[in-house]
């Protein structure tokens, strides 16, 4: 499938997700366990995107600029900078890295 | 309307992320995606971190079907706000499809975090609401300026990616076993990812967060917390 199906069939499974919590009975999904899982889904799904973003270069690994940005990007949510000053930021620290 | 207290939080939240459609606009056009691609991912998808996942596995070479695999696990949550929302306002039944359509982190966040229950569906609906025009506005904004933008790398987008990803996960590290997760699927992906193909580590390091999460007994709400937490004056969010 291209990616043009693959893009329109995520978004379709989106609203379907959402719309299952809106059917099932609730006590279904809100059981602790539901609650648990999707939960520690979301964090290992969050976390491994981060890791893929910073060091992958197709398929390996990459040391580059990349890491510059996720410690600057970290710096900046401890100082408690809004969201898009620290994606503003995390961009200023890879694009410097490179010019040095 | 009146401006009470759940509409004036569900505005702030509709602009504080809104706002950031821009980084998802810009990113997702230096990830290889048209504009019109982007700008359906924000009207159709409507779900942040599930939108930056399939994004970002393309952009680090992940083939469709991987991408595909990773938004959706990561939209599983929006069941749970969605039975949440369900309880809470019981939404006509014509209703439920549009309701569902907005239930995301951020208005699930605004609904719960008022007490009585007409103030929860106002909540809701501005928030869930404010949130789809200004990030739909600002991803057409952010695509359009990174389409101006050209090389991607040059302006440290590939940077900006991991910022991005960093501070959607970032509130939701409130205590150690959230941390321990992160660590450990952060491990697993790095650890895999020469050895399988773009786009299947993540869903290895989905698998291993999932059987924690089974078998764990850490407290049910880690890893729900809103990317924006409402706040109401001095109050603590939730």
């Amino acid at each position: 499938m291209s990616l043009w199906g693959w893009l329109l069939l995520g978004c379709g499974v989106a609203w379907a997700t959402k719309f299952a919590g809106y059917l099932v009975p609730v006590r279904w999904l809100e059981s602790p366990r539901m609650n648990r899982v999707a939960g520690t889904l979301t964090i290992g799904l969050l976390a491994s995107l981060t890791a893929m973003n910073a060091v992958s270069s197709g398929q390996g690994i990459a040391l580059d600029a990349r890491l510059g940005a996720l410690l600057v990007a970290a710096v900046a949510l401890a100082l408690r900078l809004p969201f898009l000053a620290v994606v503003v930021l995390g961009a200023a620290a890879a694009a410097l890295i490179r010019l040095f | 309307m009146r401006f009470t207290p759940a509409v004036r939080i569900g505005l702030s939240i509709a602009l504080a992320t809104g706002l950031y459609g821009i980084s998802f606009g810009a990113l997702a056009v230096a990830s290889g995606f048209t504009v019109l691609q982007t700008a359906l991912l924000s009207l159709l998808m409507f779900t942040g971190g599930s939108q930056f996942a399939f994004i970002g596995v393309v952009g680090a070479g992940g083939t469709g079907a991987a991408a595909f695999g990773a938004s959706s696990l990561l939209g599983v949550r929006n069941a749970v706000y969605g039975a949440q929302i369900n309880r809470l306002l019981r939404p006509r039944r014509w209703w439920r499809p549009l309701a569902a359509q907005l239930t995301i982190d951020e208005s699930a966040a605004t609904a719960a975090s008022q007490q009585d229950p007409a103030e929860q569906r106002r909540g809701f609906w501005v928030a869930g609401l404010g949130v789809y025009l200004l990030w739909n506005l600002f991803t057409l904004v952010g695509a359009l300026l990174g389409d101006a933008m050209g090389d991607p790398r040059r302006w440290g987008l590939d940077g900006a990616a991991v910022a991005a990803f960093l501070g959607l996960l970032w509130p939701r590290l409130r205590s150690r076993e959230p941390v321990a997760i992160a660590v450990a699927c952060a491990l697993v992906t790095v650890l895999a990812l020469p050895w399988l193909p773009p786009g299947v580590p993540i869903l290895l390091a989905a698998a291993v967060a999932a059987i924690w999460g089974w078998f764990g007994r850490g407290p049910a709400e880690e890893g729900l917390e809103p990317d924006v937490a409402p706040r109401s004056g001095g109050e603590a969010p939730r």
